[in-house]
């Protein structure tokens, strides 16, 4: 036999195999489930071949049957009988009063925002609501310099980072902060909100272990779930607990392999307003072994004397931090997220963290303004303190003023949260919900007087999950944003309108209290 | 199926009246230079007859055919993967022992454990760093008809790049500029410039704080509109659009069914949603109808209790196969399972359908069949964010219980009047006709380029009217080949393989664009042709279409006629297996891809 026999014989015997293997009823199904599995996991498919071929082993030298599912088996009838009985729940619950409410009085902004803001109803509103802190909003150069960009590169990237959408521009972006914070390298991402969500899950997998402050706001919440991690709460900025937290998790995992460890915390608090004490969790990051990921989105811009953040203003050299993740959204005026942090970090998000990867870049106008914003943190300090001036003139009108709240933020913080006295709260016995009540109409009468504050937001809980299974909730919380674009005089004329606003809600009689509270 | 389009015999673009009506004068340098800047925005179109507009009738939407190479190809490929895998190890065996400082971060170290597990990473060390260069090659100035690479070189076989000062300027077929809106200049871009000059550059809130301006509900009314439901909500994000709503819709005691090559937002969303998911094989009604009985007729696992909701997810067109979700298959199956249906048109809102209102306007389906339309504002309007339309009472309970809405930054004025002003163009309110030749020529350049790469013998995957095109690949190696030879050609594609797609089925994908003009595509089916030569990708067996010109008299429906009845006969179907020769290709194109594709 010649080779081109043999060739032939080999193809027939190959085809002829396949054949076989095809009419064999279920073949199908069997190399679509190899296939698809094996395109998620070849370990797994490995290790499932193992399992039926013990299954196998195992079916066989039983006497008697294993099977055991639990599965009700239904004739063709009866599922189309249970198809015919089925009734959905509608697609969404109606909404609640209070969620009407809400809708029905968010503010509408005509025009652009700024320190003064014109509302859809026609009046002319302080807005302390807005996270315009510089009120770079109204800046005319940066507004120029965008419009360059938009002349050369026009608005969207039109593709994700990996596919062409990486721009000069974005690079650039990318070094400003690096170089701003003081770290190795920086990715920039195409909204802040879901940047801290996809960078937990990009390092901490299952199996590896998160501890975290128990006041985080709710981007970290969905980051750390799907993560799939183990999760240990620390009481909020309590330090002695973090230590027993990462004492308890030395201990009980000194036999086992090594996992990789994660501390999660804010710069400053989304939920409470307060900052962190960044030289006790490195210290104790450092002591125990853990990486730090520090969210920053209240912070950069903020605090520091050129914004730098809480590395800044604690004095903590940024590359202790592991990962510092923030906003180019808020204070910055501009849009986009990032996470900075050593290039081994930032490369390996550009492949695995899901914001960035599936998703297009950010456009090149927002990156080339988060620079200039940056630059200008930078050139003129002098707007930062001028900012702290005014967040302490409105501290005077409130806290200690005001009988009835007091302010939870950090004295730096230009978001101020005000939160009831615990006093008045037992003595009225409020519950979170009835607080919400009172804060709304608070919200509303200030907006009657003219002044635009907000509330603290909170998510309703997950559909399906009671209420009481939510874990650590914020307490309700007036929400004041104090701006450069006002002057000191008219922040503390602000403040006094808020103030009052307070005390009317709080004196009149018969407060509307909650439908849910009961 | 689809019948002839009788294209308007009036013309609407006014470019050509005008030129019919004033004497011809050379530009100046200035304007030759200015309109060669639009012209690689934007190409002008060649002829009249580049026009096309897609819908589909009828009442079976049927599977693309899906070719697969010969055997040789295929086993070449696992053998391919068998060594590179087999060359990495080995390499890390020595690279441990040898250069233990280079591994130093795939290890514990120091009381910390590897941010990077050895495992995870083998792949991008030892696979993906070979194509690294086809990667995230950074891009300057405009993503459309032609964009800007800048070029960069690395000396460390892809570890690290090196920029070199220079740029290429090459023809894109990789961005999602469907309608060709990126672009700097023209009407969008005006608008863009007026609306920065009065609102600023940003709201610095949350849609739920002080975020919403006039704008917000001017773009939320005019998508509303766009897509035929009675209110829609916007955010700064598409990913975020998926991975915020799905929470707010399902929980625990709900089923997400979600098609298996969904998109990672969609997943991201699902996961953290709380609910069960289920999945069926992709596009696949039969697949769909097996789960939902079995999840419908079991109830929830252990208690058997019944499902509180089930959410039906798809996409409308897949960005990797380039299929379209089956949507009266899917509508007929709600119709009986009552489930909700929930269509991620990212791809295809603005791509898809002779008004560019997506599938549904594709299929004339009434939008009010399906639950919740989502959709992603990067891609065809070349602005940023996504969408949700829905029923009214939908939106407003979104409206306060979405994380996006709470937490997420509002989206810009620049981008918002991107929005508004792309969609202001496609309906026709602004720049009459402009739309129309717009999504004329996106249908068009789709069906031309699909059409005459089958012909040349390549397995291109996906429906005849989409405009992703998969060109496959199967071998990993041909994968950086195909693309720098396309690169060589100044056109930027984008090759994808594992984990992208299945193992064995890398690809490139060519994004079509109402930005390209003929002479493009043809610039592009040349270069397939000369590269399909070299690197041996003309493997279609012919069962997927691109077959020869049917002789005088006979019909395409007379050859399928004819097929079925061999069928039924038991008589086998000879298909030969295209082989073009391309100056054929060129010849025929325009004509035949106005009728159905064979
Ligand atoms: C189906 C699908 N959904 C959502 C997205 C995310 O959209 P965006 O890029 O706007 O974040 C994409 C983008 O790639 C997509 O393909």
């Amino acid at each position: 036999m010649d080779l081109e026999e043999v060739q032939a014989h080999l193809r027939r015997l190959y085809a002829d195999a396949t054949t076989h293997f095809q009419k064999m009823p279920g073949s199908a199904i069997l190399l679509r489930y190899i296939r698809s599995s094996y395109q998620n996991d070849p370990v797994r498919s490995a290790f499932e071949l193992l399992l039926f071929l013990f299954v196998i082993r195992y079916l066989l030298s039983s006497k008697y049957s294993t099977k055991k599912e639990n599965k009700v088996r239904l004739t063709e009838d009866e599922i189309d009988e249970l198809v015919d009985e089925w009734t959905p729940e509608p697609l969404v619950a109606p909404q609640t009063p209070f969620e009407e409410n809400v809708n029905e009085k968010s503010p509408v902004i005509v025009g652009p925002t700024g320190p003064r803001s014109k509302l859809s109803n026609g009046k002319t509103v302080t807005n302390l609501a807005s996270f315009n802190f510089y009120n770079f909003i109204g800046n005319e150069a940066l507004k120029e310099k965008a419009i360059q960009t938009l002349r050369t590169y026009g608005v969207g990237p039109c593709g994700p980072p990996g596919f062409y959408g990486t721009m000069d521009v974005h690079m650039k972006t990318e070094a400003d902060i690096a170089s701003h914070l003081g770290t190795p390298a920086c990715i920039v991402y195409a909204q802040a909100f879901s940047t801290i969500s996809s960078v937990i899950p990009a390092f901490s997998k299952r199996g590896d272990v998160i501890v975290v402050d128990k006041a985080v706001n709710y981007a970290i919440r969905k980051g750390i779930q799907l993560s799939r991690s183990t999760i240990r709460w620390y009481e909020h900025n309590n330090m002695e607990d973090l230590q027993r937290v990462l004492a308890k998790i030395t201990k009980e995992q000194a036999s086992k392999p090594l996992t990789r460890r994660f501390i999660i915390t804010e710069g400053l608090f989304e939920n409470v307003g307060d900052c962190v004490d960044l030289p006790k969790v490195i210290e104790l990051k450092l002591k125990y072994k853990f990486r730090l990921i520090l969210d920053e989105t209240w912070s950069y811009g903020v605090l520091g004397r050129t914004g730098r953040g809480v590395t800044e203003q604690q004095n903590v050299d940024a590359t202790e931090v592991d990962m510092i993740t923030g906003s180019l959204a808020g204070p910055l005026c501009a849009g986009g997220g990032f996470c900075a942090g050593s290039e081994e970090v930032v490369e390996h998000q550009r492949i695995s963290a899901a914001a960035y990867t599936f998703s297009a870049a950010l456009p090149a106008m927002l990156s080339t303004t988060a620079s200039e914003t940056i630059n200008l943190l930078q050139e003129n300090p002098e707007i930062l303190t001028q900012l702290r001036d005014n967040v302490k003139a409105m501290r005077g009108q409130l806290d200690p003023r005001s009988d009835w709240v007091k302010c939870s933020s950090a004295v730096d913080n230009p978001i101020m949260l005000l939160v009831l006295k615990p006093e008045h709260i037992t003595a009225r016995n409020l519950s979170p919900a009835d607080q919400e009540w009172i804060f709304q109409d608070v919200v509303d009468e200030c907006l009657a007087n003219n002044v635009l504050i907000t509330r603290l937001k909170t998510m309703p809980a997950a559909l399906g999950v009671a209420p009481k299974d939510q874990g650590w909730q914020p307490q309700p919380a007036l929400k004041v944003c104090i701006t450069t674009g006002l002057s000191k005089k008219e922040t503390e004329k602000a403040g006094v309108v808020i103030r009052h606003a307070i005390t009317k809600i709080m004196t009149r009689k018969n407060n509307r209290l909650s439908q849910t509270s009961t | 199926m689809k019948g002839p389009l009788s294209l308007p015999t009036i013309s609407l673009s006014s470019a050509k009246d005008e030129r019919a009506t004033t004497l011809f004068q050379p530009p100046s340098p200035s304007q030759a230079r200015r309109i060669a800047r639009q012209n690689a925005q934007f190409g002008p179109l060649g002829s009249q007859s580049h026009r096309y507009s897609s819908r589909f009738e009828g009442t079976d939407f049927p599977e693309p055919i899906e070719d697969s190479p010969p055997y040789y190809f295929l086993i070449t490929t696992y053998i391919s993967y068998l060594v590179l895998i087999a060359f990495g190890h080995v390499r890390d065996f020595f690279g441990k022992r040898l250069r233990p400082e280079k591994y130093r971060h795939l290890n514990a170290s120091n009381g910390y454990a590897a941010l990077n597990s050895d495992f995870d990473n083998f792949y991008v060390r030892r696979l993906k760093m070979r194509l690294n260069d086809c990667f995230a090659r950074p891009v300057t100035g405009v993503p459309g008809r032609y964009v800007t690479l800048l070029d960069r070189k690395s000396r460390d076989n892809n570890e690290t790049f090196q920029m070199m000062g220079t740029i290429t300027e090459t023809l894109n077929m990789s961005s999602y500029n469907y309608l060709g809106f990126a672009q700097s200049e023209g009407p969008c871009a005006d608008a863009v410039e007026a609306t920065v000059r009065k609102y600023g550059m940003s709201l610095a809130s949350t849609r739920g704080d002080a975020g919403t301006s006039d704008l917000h509900i001017e773009v939320e009314n005019l998508i509303a509109r766009f897509v035929g439901k009675p209110a829609a909500m916007v955010y700064s994000m598409g990913f975020v659009t998926n991975a915020a709503a799905f929470p707010a819709i399902v929980g625990k005691g709900c089923l997400i069914i979600s098609d298996e090559l969904n998109h990672a937002s969609i997943r991201f969303g699902s996961r953290s949603s709380g609910a069960m998911i289920g999945m069926f094989k992709h596009n696949d009604m039969k697949s769909l109808e097996c789960v939902l009985r079995d999840a419908i007729s079991q109830g929830q696992p252990r208690t058997h209790r019944p499902w509180k909701k089930i959410l039906v997810a798809v996409e409308g067109l897949y960005s990797m196969e380039g299929t379209m979700c089956n949507l009266p298959g899917i509508i007929a199956l709600k119709r009986k399972y009552k489930f909700h249906l929930y269509v991620d048109e990212a791809h295809s809102i603005g791509a898809l359908g002779p008004q560019g209102r997506g599938v549904c306007d594709y299929f004339g389906v009434d939008p009010s069949e399906v639950d919740i339309l989502m959709g992603t504002l990067t891609k065809s309007f070349g602005a940023n964010g996504g969408y949700i339309a829905a029923s009214k009472s939908v939106i407003d309970k979104l409206k306060v219980t979405n994380a996006a809405t709470i937490f997420g930054e509002a989206p810009t004025p620049p981008v918002l009047m991107q929005i508004a002003s792309s969609l202001k163009i496609i309906s026709g309110e602004l720049v009459p006709g402009q739309g129309e030749e717009r999504l004329q020529r996106l249908a068009f350049n789709s069906r031309y380029l699909r059409l005459g790469l089958k012909r040349l013998g390549f397995i291109i995957f996906g429906h005849d009217d989409s405009p992703i095109i998969p060109l496959m690949l199967y071998n990993p190696a041909k994968m950086p080949a195909f693309s720098h030879e396309m690169l060589r050609r100044k056109i930027s594609v984008v090759v994808v393989g594992y984990p992208a797609t299945p193992l064995e089925s890398a690809r490139a994908r060519f994004c079509v664009s109402a930005a390209h003009t003929k002479d493009d595509l043809d610039r592009m089916l040349i270069a397939c042709d000369q590269i399909g030569d070299v690197l041996q990708l003309k493997f279609s067996s012919g069962i997927a279409g691109g077959a020869d010109p049917l002789p005088d008299g006979l019909t395409n429906e007379m050859e399928m006629e004819h097929r079925r009845w061999m069928r039924e006969n038991g008589k086998e179907v000879v298909v030969k297996p295209p082989r073009w020769r391309l100056e054929d290709v060129l010849k025929r194109g325009v004509e035949d891809v106005k009728a159905p594709l064979r």
